[in-house]
């Protein structure tokens, strides 16, 4: 053991680690392992570089950290799953809580105030979606779209998935490694200029096997799916659960989807009061109606309110905990570990602050942003600002396919221009050519924008 | 002035109570806690109201149900319902065993609230994001020479998340290698975490679970019959829950490689390990490392975390994409890994949670590290020796020979005084400690688990002795004292008959709360 005493450890003191040695009865910390095997002991040096005072870690971290370029440098038009957004400070001014940060998995009584914040997180989001019952959250929507797929499955006693073309490839990819071997996925096809998905694949596609048909709405190319009532009357002709993936940022404005006969709704939160964090601020919801047929196929934790033995005291617990692998391992719904409850709380906490009002405006002026980026982006020559003719979400599609460059290219022209462009589809979504998904929120200005298309303008000899 | 005397044995502790409303309660209408940014008067001159364009049925009809809050009191809240949260940074933190709760060192919530970490985008091209392309990296390396194994991916976002990777990685593997059907079994231990089972089940596997021998090891004998040609894997903590090190473990991997099974490590009981035993030597072919626990991340009410997921190279081509690579002087985004299960996370997992626990290890160095774990064991034998002579505690299984925590027993107390390890764990709140009683099923009788970590001192250790003893005390004497608990706490005992469990009584949101009280025309809580 090292001698200089870390401020991490104060048990390196000799003085002290000698007095608990002699407690245990043993001479040194070398015995204590004695029940590890002499040949499984590691012999070598870790080769980590050597120790770091906090100084000196602020120091090297910060050199680190400012090799990065961050979206309050450049202009950032990037979305496609996590989202550049306003997030008021109280948000983080209760997040950084140390009760908060370095609570963990406190009973009731000593963590009330958690069990209360994540009670009024369900509660806030129950009426972002309109229905009942929200969970804990996930670790992020492609996990609770996943989770709610096999809910659905459950449910239903049906393996057979149906999903929207249009979802997510990155979420895709989790829903269906999460789904496998068990559960079955066929796409459903989309109409490529509206987007809209295509009813009579939709129906040719359903029957009596399949569970769930999933899809996004705004869907993950921006547009609004506005069948989702047909969507719905399709599936229930078969007894098939309707999953609907969802941006809350959209739902001040648009209809929630259980009023379209969504099932099962699900999203992420990190619209909702997270930064974008390189992808750390990603967090799941799944609401259902408060059916015990739904609410007992979550797999996760569900804080429920109660009363304590003293008159006008609220109380909080877990909601039928049985369901949950903590308490069943194998045989639990699937498995529930730590997964993103501060951001619940934060989620909790924004919408507290944006209340109705807030929320209407957050999805009107994201509205307006993004139709003058593409009223501006349709200026250009050979530039078509949203590809997809339906009414879209924050964000669209940018046809360049008429400009003889890739979206790589023209991505690289506007880095040099402080502009992060959007996410290049040419791979994703091959059938639109060079195209890419671009993102406009509340936090883009109007000169933001016309930089964007000046700088298109030029890059695409306009 | 007289010396004040303080001969309290125990904290007198009150924790804050404040009867806050739920936030629903504090409407009133028309005030506002944020103003939303608003979009420039050409942008409406060109654009208009923005919501026109949405057709009619999918515009929102009815106004939310949001509460109207100002700012301040929104605020006020929050602040008020943390102050009602005990965590870590208040209370010595040693009764949440098998979670690893340590000091989480300011200097790193400080790091990653830059801006250059904060506002990236995952998707933003790899140039503008070297540095913390780099940390990744960085901390792979680190996790490598800590772990034996040759590559990490830091995707998966917790450990349950991390153990439904690597049961993907072994479904993929044996699908690659054409032996998907047959190999459907996966064996774990009983005193292992509840998810390696749960995990593996999702993934499609049947579970095999070892019970333990007399001395509380898991069984060879009985792994030596279970294994077979069906066998797909082998998941299995060391140690284990018990806080007791499979010294067999090296015999354990070779019984199941040779029936052509992988074996796959759960180190989230690794805090005493560090430096000092790896993976990799006890012929693991993949393991995984909870950042929010052994590399001082914070726990953060359940997350975000990240499970480090650590695989051998023979294995590397099955990782979640994208993994970070080193090429020349640049860090790039590699995915093109030829079997890859795909992703189990959005983007990169929880970017900031690496740089927590990089700078964790950067501040420890590979001697500091080891000092970690010899500190933590040599902390939890010291608590170890005082706690099991505490009356009515028993140590089940093996005396002795309990690395970084140990499950003890109140079987004892509860025979000869009536007084349960629930009891025990709400009398803990009275004096300002976190108490936790075990995970399911209660094989060990009366159970709590205690893992005392490096990051507390002797007289910490000693204040939550001496609070256990305390209770021991009360609970021979005064039972009362003790069923009745918390005394000192935010709320009294819950009633939980039926609330909990009962779909007519349940009220998961605010929303069905009003509901059933409407209906019933009665009020659950009653005086406010």
């Amino acid at each position: 053991m090292s001698k200089k005493v870390h401020p991490y450890i104060p048990n390196m003191v000799s003085e002290v680690k000698q007095e608990m040695l002699e407690e245990i009865g043993v001479q040194s910390v070398e015995e204590l392992y004695s029940c590890i095997p002499e040949n499984l002991h590691f012999k070598g040096t870790m080769d980590i570089p050597k120790a770091l005072n906090e100084l000196e870690l602020r120091r090297h971290i910060d050199g680190l950290l400012n090799k990065n370029i961050s979206s309050n440098e450049y202009i950032n038009f990037l979305g496609a799953g996590c989202w550049q957004h306003f997030i008021p400070a109280v948000c983080d001014e209760v997040n950084q809580r140390a009760e908060f940060l370095t609570a963990y998995a406190g009973e009731p009584y000593e963590d009330h105030g958690r069990f209360q914040a994540l009670f009024e997180y369900q509660s806030l989001m129950a009426e972002l979606v309109d229905m009942e019952v929200v969970n804990v959250p996930t670790f992020d929507w492609a996990q609770a779209a996943s989770t709610a797929i096999r809910m659905a499955s459950r449910i239903t006693k049906r393996t057979k998935i149906l999903l929207a073309n249009t979802l997510s490839p990155e979420r895709r990819k989790v829903i269906t490694n999460y789904g496998t071997p068990q559960l079955s996925f066929e796409g459903v096809k989309f109409n490529i200029n509206t987007g809209l998905m295509d009813l009579a694949d939709l129906e040719a596609k359903l029957s009596n096997e399949v569970a769930a048909i999933y899809f996004e709405n705004p869907s993950y190319l921006g547009f609004i799916e506005s069948q989702g009532q047909e969507i719905s009357q399709l599936a229930k002709k078969y007894g098939v659960l309707m999953i609907v993936g969802v941006d809350p940022s959209s739902l001040g404005v648009l209809a929630p989807p259980s009023q379209y006969g969504a099932d099962i709704v699900c999203g992420d939160l990190q619209p909702l009061g997270m930064h974008m964090n390189y992808s750390g601020g990603q967090a799941g919801f799944i609401a259902t109606y408060n059916d015990p047929k739904f609410v007992n196929e979550y797999p996760s934790r569900l804080f429920g309110i109660i009363p304590t033995v003293k008159k006008g005291e609220y109380g909080f617990g877990d909601i039928a905990y049985d369901r949950t692998s903590f308490a069943d391992r194998e045989n639990g719904k699937e498995s529930v570990g730590t997964q993103t409850a501060l951001w619940g709380i934060t989620a909790g906490v924004y919408l507290s602050l944006m209340g109705p009002n807030g929320m209407y405006e957050l999805g009107q002026v994201i509205m307006q942003n993004s139709q003058y980026a593409v009223m501006q982006l349709n200026t250009i020559k050979n530039i078509r600002g949203s590809r997809i003719t339906s009414p879209f979400f924050k964000e669209f599609i940018i046809d360049f396919n008429d400009t003889g460059l890739t979206v790589e290219e023209i991505n690289s022209r506007l880095l040099e221009q402080k502009i992060f462009g959007g996410k290049d589809l040419s791979l994703e979504f091959p059938e639109y050519g060079q195209a890419a998904l671009y993102c406009v929120t509340e936090v883009h200005t109007k000169e933001d924008i016309d930089k964007l298309v000046n700088a298109l303008s030029t890059i695409t000899g306009n | 002035m007289d010396k004040i005397v303080r001969d309290n044995v125990n904290k007198d502790f009150h924790q804050a109570k404040w009867n806050e409303p739920i936030i629903f309660e504090l409407h009133q209408p028309g005030e506002v806690g944020v103003e939303v940014p608003q979009p420039s008067n050409e942008v409406v001159e060109a654009v208009g109201d923005g919501v026109s364009s949405l057709p009619q049925n999918m515009k929102r009809v009815a106004k939310l149900n949001l509460p109207e809050i100002g700012q301040a009191r929104v605020l006020r809240h929050y602040v008020r319902l943390s102050q009602e949260t005990l965590g870590s940074d208040f209370n010595v933190e040693i009764g949440q065993g098998t979670c690893t709760m340590k000091y989480i060192p300011k200097i790193n919530e400080l790091l990653i609230r830059n801006p250059k970490i904060m506002e990236l985008h995952p998707l933003q091209d790899p140039s503008t994001v070297q540095g913390m392309l780099e940390i990744i990296h960085n901390m792979d390396l680190a996790m490598r020479e800590i772990s034996g194994m040759d590559r990490f991916s830091f995707q998966p976002s917790g450990g349950t998340q991390a153990l439904f990777a690597m049961a993907s990685i072994v479904r993929k593997y044996f699908e690659v290698k054409g032996e998907a059907d047959q190999r459907n079994e996966i064996i774990t231990t009983i005193f292992s975490h509840p998810s390696q089972a749960a995990t593996a089940v999702v993934k499609g596997y049947k579970i095999i679970t070892i019970p333990p021998d007399e001395n509380g090891f898991p069984d060879i004998n009985k792994l030596k019959e279970v294994v077979s040609e069906r066998t797909a894997g082998f998941v299995v903590a060391n140690p284990e829950d018990t806080g007791i090190y499979n010294s067999k473990i090296k015999e354990f991997t070779k019984i199941v490689h040779d029936a052509g099974g992988i074996c796959y490590y759960d180190q989230a009981n690794a805090n005493g390990l560090l430096g000092i035993t790896r993976a990799r030597e006890a012929g693991f072919d993949m393991c995984f490392f909870n950042l929010h626990k052994t590399f001082a991340a914070p726990h953060m009410c359940g997350g975000p975390a990240t499970g480090a997921l650590g695989v051998t190279e023979e294995l590397k081509p099955y990782l979640p994409g994208p993994i970070v690579e080193k090429v020349g002087d640049q860090y790039v985004l590699n995915d093109q890994l030829e079997h890859s299960i795909g992703k189990v996370r959005s983007f990169h997992g929880v970017a900031q949670t690496i740089l927590r626990s990089y700078a964790w290890v950067r501040a420890l160095g590979a001697d500091g590290l080891k000092a970690v774990a010899e500190t933590a064991v040599l902390n939890n034998n010291y608590l170890y020796s005082k706690v099991s002579k505490i009356r009515g505690v028993s140590v089940p299984y093996i005396q002795g020979q309990r690395l970084e925590q140990v499950r003890y027993s109140w079987e004892q107390l509860e025979k000869e005084t009536g007084v349960t390890t629930e009891d025990v764990q709400r009398r803990m709140t009275d004096f300002g400690l976190h108490y936790w009683t075990s995970h399911h099923p209660y094989i060990v009788p009366q159970p709590f688990t205690l893992e005392p970590t490096e990051s507390y001192s002797k007289a910490d250790l000693d204040e939550y002795i001496q609070a256990l003893e305390q209770i021991s005390k009360e609970a021979y004497e005064t039972p009362e004292i003790v069923k009745a608990a918390p005394q000192n706490s935010t709320i009294h005992q819950l009633i939980e008959a039926d609330y909990l469990d009962e779909p007519s009584k349940w009220c998961i949101s605010w929303r069905v709360y009003q509901q059933k009280m409407k209906n019933k025309k009665e009020v659950l809580i009653n005086n406010r």
